[in-house]
């Protein structure tokens, strides 16, 4: 049961309070002016990132101020290392334990199509 | 009975208060202070169970909660009913007036069990012999093998009467909890609590002391109780520590949240108990900052040949029961040790007078409880092993010799050595359950042959201290509860008074154990001939049990517990896991840090199911949210549905209804006069703002920057991946004012979904939301009748078809409420929807169920709904779409507003894959026979592959399912929808085919006043509705 804390009502709340919005920072494809072939915006919408280790992601908090906002997590020992707002540059980086690439490159991640 | 094997003085009993109890009928008494183990034993009894596979004879082993054997069913109060509880541990249970306990698992009864004769076929049922058994045919396996394991298997009998005790839920916050109040415990609370930290001390025994208890020592030149004494004293008088006991802290989540079980009254005599005003248990969610770890240690087993005889106990259970609870565990006998610790309690037997022998399998025993033992003139038997234990349901005699240098193999003369107990001790292993529940590892200290905690986990951190942090000196453990309160508060940032230092009495101590590691007693033959080596007694597995699973193949610890059901009982392995990885490591070749520990997970014990629902249990168990109406429709009969959290009225059948008639009736009004419908549970959402229209343009897939104030429209939703979420209808308010509607389970997602676009993607539109879902109670008219109705009590609207248009919405006064009327229609019929102020809900309901009543205004519920709006073929969000179905694949591509800039989901949908014809696609579907009801959820597949005259050889490619079926009176005969792939072109491909919108009930949409013909009304496949296609507008 994590205590989060939201930064706009600035208060540790109990994780009930919240939903989990997915990965965070994921601009939408159509920012950087390119055309997106099928394939790749399918990898967009349905591909994430899946840290283990820091993680940047999305949180509301849902039974409270409805607010989304961005949380860096460790996905390994659900301690939250930092939340911030909407917008806010995160306060700490990503970090993979085993030393992974970060980047998420969506038009060369691998799975099924 | 009398008591005969109870001392004359001594333990911490209380001798003026004598208790009766009865187990398996007869009856027994005992003392305050006592455990249902204990008074078994003062009273000589050691046969208390059978065990779970073989149904062998079972004594208790221990003196405390990991006890594996002594499982009783026992009632907890007076009252006659629902008070029974099995599987209690005698070990754990206080002794009452009036308790009247049972054994487990025996058949016709303990002396006596049939079940016994699964020992002599114990080379039958192996290890995996569960999994095994499944390999005969399924008839075999569901006729005989089955019956026969549920029979023989299992423990208590559970009961089947609710439990009539109350329980009760506890918040509790604390800056450090402390886990038990043993020396360790009770030193770091006592530091910690002159810090001024709020502190929460658990304790799950029934008063504080822990292993001092047994072995009242001297510290700081005082005897133990009054040590111990002076710190509760403490304890108490500071306002920030709250002692907790008979608690048992069960489980470690996320960031420090804590479970503790509180037994309240469970130690009253059965009378009190039923008379007792307070809760049964308490369940604690304890959120920490810090957790201090003081649970101690369990000593484990040796491991020999019949080592599961009753008499054949723990050293530290013997010791325990002498010095807590002043009993001998018999009058001779003989404890097998492989550790300086365990000796200290064959010295107490001898001081209690009883005869016994000592064998150590260490080759040396030089430490100053060996040199007591000596000069007290105990036979002291080194290098020694216990070949086997002789007896039937009670230890009568101990074989042992003399071992070969490395413990291998007996080298020399084996003797008999007559005893009625055995103690014995492989040294001991520190309770890291809860640090393990942290997420935290454990690392291998090969002095002491035991895990000890590792590096604590980030997020959820403890501090171990004294016996479960492996250090078993007594002096040892006293500073570590002192160092680790300290470390907990300068976590905190706190100052501590100066510690008061104390010291115990070193001698009775020596804390180092110095330990032979032997985990398999060598034997004259091997493990899997003569007498079993036992090593889970709860789940009767032995080691050559182990040996088999190695020897199939298995290597994963995690894998050989599944196979064999190692440590997967009650008990979870508390006592039988180590020494299964001792004999796994012999086995395999590895050693133990390298097979690793299985998972520990909470509870730490078994807990009660009652204690953890608390208050909550029944109709307390979830949030109902009930309409303005409710009342009425439960004082009507209604039945009601669960929609999410709402109750929705489902039919209101009358006397001598069944479902069936109260539905067909319900809908035969709406189509004939008029239906009243509570709609109040639908979502709606205001969306307010300059820019509302250009937001709900966003989110829709349709257009709405010109629909006019006063008008409504249908909505499709999409998600970004062009599937359909969510559809309603939206009206115009004003310029800058929306009213969506949702459907009534998706209300809160749908709101979450707007408000996260709003704030993430399109912060520069200027648009509010807020959900007024339970601020308007909804009543429908639907029916030729409704506007007849509705005029008799609204006359400051004209509410003629030509001023008052399909799809528009008006202010009006109703049964003079001030109201909003929207002329919405879910089935297809003439439709009012009357929106009030929810206070307003249950008069304007009341208004109009008395004026209709001369147009026979009939109330329906969701099922005459889902029936009248699948006659139109309408879906249902979530059941007939399925977050895989997109607007193509319902044959409602009108819906996307081709020329729009964007819409969330636009991008998906232009993906070739979105628009393949053979996607599964929404379709009408009719049966051969009329009177057929497809059940909804059915596989729909190719009359080609599965023809009915003969039994399909192979899996038959499925081609979609029923998602919506009924009998349908409009019709007079049963409708379906559902998706098959391709279904909108093929119109052949499946068994009964019918497209929706060309057999719908009245697809022209005359009935529900839209004017303008449906563009597919061609070829109406059901000629049956055409003729009812008249306009009743």
């Amino acid at each position: 049961m994590l205590l989060i804390r939201c930064p706009y009502c600035e208060q540790e709340r109990p994780e009930v309070e919240f939903s989990f919005a997915h990965q965070a920072h994921k601009p939408r494809p159509e920012a950087a002016g390119e055309p997106l072939d099928d394939h790749n915006w399918a990898r967009w919408v349905y591909y994430q990132k899946n840290i283990k280790g820091v993680a940047h992601e999305r949180w509301n908090h849902a039974a409270g101020c409805r607010k989304f906002f961005n949380a860096a997590r460790d996905t390994v020992s659900s301690e939250i290392v930092a939340t911030y707002k909407s917008g806010e540059t995160p306060p700490v980086p990503e970090s993979r334990i085993e030393g992974e690439d970060l980047s998420f490159d969506y038009e060369n991640a691998e799975g099924g199509a | 009975m009398s008591q005969d094997f109870r001392l004359p003085a001594g333990g911490r009993i209380d001798r003026s208060e004598r208790l009766n109890f009865t187990f398996d009928g007869q009856t027994f008494t005992g003392y305050r202070g006592d455990t249902v183990a204990s008074a078994l034993l003062a009273n000589g009894v050691h046969l208390v169970g059978r065990s779970f596979k073989y149904h062998r004879p079972r004594g208790i082993v221990t003196a405390g909660v990991e006890e594996p054997n002594a499982l009783i069913d026992c009632n907890i109060t007076a009252q006659e009913k629902g008070t029974r509880e099995a599987n209690n541990r005698a070990t754990f249970t206080e002794l009452r007036h009036g308790l009247t306990t049972k054994s487990v698992n025996a058949f016709p009864n303990l002396n006596f069990d049939i079940g016994e004769i699964n020992s002599l076929m114990a080379r039958f049922i192996p290890a995996g012999f569960y999994y095994k058994s499944l390999l005969v045919s399924t008839g075999m396996w569901h006729r005989v093998v089955e019956p026969v394991i549920r029979r023989a298997a299992g423990l208590g009998v559970t009961d089947e009467v609710a439990d009539v005790s109350r329980y009760d839920g506890h918040y509790l916050h604390a800056d450090i909890v402390i886990v038990g109040a043993g020396p360790t415990g009770l030193q770091a609370a006592r530091v910690a609590a002159k810090s001024g930290a709020r502190v929460v001390l658990v304790e799950q025994d029934t008063e504080c002391g822990g292993s001092l208890l047994r072995d009242p020592v001297e510290i700081d030149g005082m005897d133990a109780d009054l040590w111990v004494a002076t710190v509760e004293a403490e304890l108490a008088a500071a306002p920030n520590v709250r002692v907790l006991t008979r608690t048992t802290l069960s489980g470690i989540f996320d960031h420090n949240m804590l479970t503790a079980l509180e037994r309240v009254t469970d130690h009253l005599d059965v009378q009190d108990a039923a008379d007792d005003h307070r809760p049964r248990m308490r369940w604690h969610r304890v959120r920490a900052k810090q957790v201090v770890l003081a649970t101690g240690s369990f000593e484990r087993p040796l491991v020999f040949r019949n080592n599961d005889l009753p008499g054949i106990m723990f050293a530290g259970a013997v010791e325990t029961y002498l010095q807590r609870y002043g009993v001998k565990t018999g009058n001779t006998g003989l404890f097998l040790v492989n550790n300086d610790m365990a000796l200290s309690a064959a010295i107490k037997a001898k001081d209690a007078g009883i005869d016994v022998t000592v064998v150590d399998v260490r080759s040396e025993s030089t430490g100053p409880n060996t040199e007591r033992l000596m000069a007290m003139g105990v036979p002291f038997l080194t290098n020694h092993t216990l070949v086997e234990a002789k007896g039937g349901k009670r230890v009568k005699a101990a074989v042992v010799a003399p071992m070969n240098g490395d413990g291998t193999a007996i080298s020399g003369e084996m003797r008999t050595i007559e005893c009625d107990f055995i103690g014995s001790s492989s040294g001991y292993n520190p309770i890291v359950h809860l640090h393990c529940q942290s997420g935290a590892k454990l690392d291998f200290d090969p002095t002491t042959a035991c895990f000890v905690p590792g590096a604590p986990m980030g997020a959820t951190p403890t501090i171990s201290a004294g016996g479960c942090k492996g250090l078993f000196s007594l002096n040892d453990a006293l500073a570590s509860g002192a160092s680790a309160a300290q470390e907990a508060m300068d976590a905190l940032g706190l100052q501590a008074a100066e510690a008061t230092v104390v010291s115990a009495s070193e001698e009775a101590h020596p804390g180092s154990l110095h330990i032979r590691h032997l985990w398999l007693l060598p034997t004259d033959k091997p493990t899997s001939k003569g007498g079993k080596f036992w090593v889970d007694f709860q789940n009767d597995v032995t080691a050559a049990d182990l040996q088999l699973a190695v020897r199939e193949n298995f290597r994963s610890v995690e894998h050989i517990k599944r196979y064999t059901t190692l440590g997967m009982a009650t008990d979870q392995g508390k006592t039988s896991n180590i020494n299964a990885l001792g004999i796994l490591s012999d086995v395999l070749g590895v050693t133990i840090p390298d097979i690793g520990t299985t998972t520990f997970r909470p509870p730490y014990t078994p807990t009660t199911f009652g204690a953890i629902a608390g208050r909550e249990p029944g109709d307390f168990l979830d949030v109902a949210r009930v309409t303005p109406m409710h009342d009425w429709h439960a004082e009507h009969g209604a039945l009601f549905e669960d929609v999410g959290q709402w109750k929705r009225a489902w039919y209101y059948p009358k006397a001598g209804e069944n479902m069936h008639a109260a539905v067909d009736r319900e809908c035969r009004a709406v189509r004939e006069s008029v239906g009243i419908l509570d709609a109040s549970t639908l979502g709606k959402i205001i969306v307010k703002g300059p820019d509302a229209a250009e937001f709900l343009n966003r989110v829709y897939t349709n257009k709405w920057m010109k629909l006019g104030v006063g008008r409504c429209r249908y909505g499709l939703m999409l998600g970004e991946d062009g599937m359909i979420m969510d559809d309603g209808v939206s009206s115009r308010v004003a310029e800058d004012e929306f009213l969506m509607t949702t459907t009534t389970g998706g209300a809160a997602n749908v709101l979450s979904h707007l408000e996260d676009y709003l704030q993430t993607e399109w912060t520069d539109l200027k648009v509010y939301l807020t959900s007024v879902t339970e601020q308007w109670a909804v009543a429908s008219l639907n029916g030729p009748k409704a506007r007849a109705l509705l005029s008799e009590l609204c006359d400051d609207v004209d509410l003629s078809p030509e001023s008052f248009k399909f799809m528009e919405w008006k202010e009006a006064t109703v049964a003079g409420i001030p109201a909003r009327i929207f002329r919405i229609s879910f089935t297809g019929d003439l439709a009012f929807e009357i929106n009030v102020p929810a206070d307003k809900g249950m008069a304007l309901w009341t208004a109009l169920m008395t004026a209709g009543a001369k147009y026979g205004i009939t109330p329906y519920g969701t099922e005459a709904m889902h029936v009248l709006r699948a006659e139109k073929g309408f879906i249902i969000v979530g059941q007939d779409t399925d977050g895989s179905l997109n607007p193509h694949d319902m044959d409602m591509s009108w819906i996307i507003g081709k020329d729009k800039d964007d819409f969330i989901g636009k991008r998906s949908l232009t993906r070739k894959d979105m628009s393949d014809p053979m996607r599964k696609q929404y379709v009408g579907i009719l049966t051969d026979d009329p009177k057929e009801v497809l059940p909804e959820g059915a596989q729909l597949v190719n009359v080609a592959d599965a023809p009915a005259s003969a039994a399909p050889k192979s899996p038959v490619p499925m081609q979609g399912h029923v998602s919506s079926s009924y009998w349908s009176s409009a019709a007079g005969r049963s409708i379906a929808l559902g998706i098959v792939k391709g279904g909108i072109a093929a119109g052949t491909r499946v068994v009964v085919l019918l497209v929706v919108g060309c057999g719908a009930f009245d697809c022209a949409g005359y009935r529900q006043g839209r004017y303008r013909a449906e563009r597919r009304n061609a070829d109406c496949a059901y000629a049956g509705w055409s003729e009812r296609q008249s306009n009743p507008h």
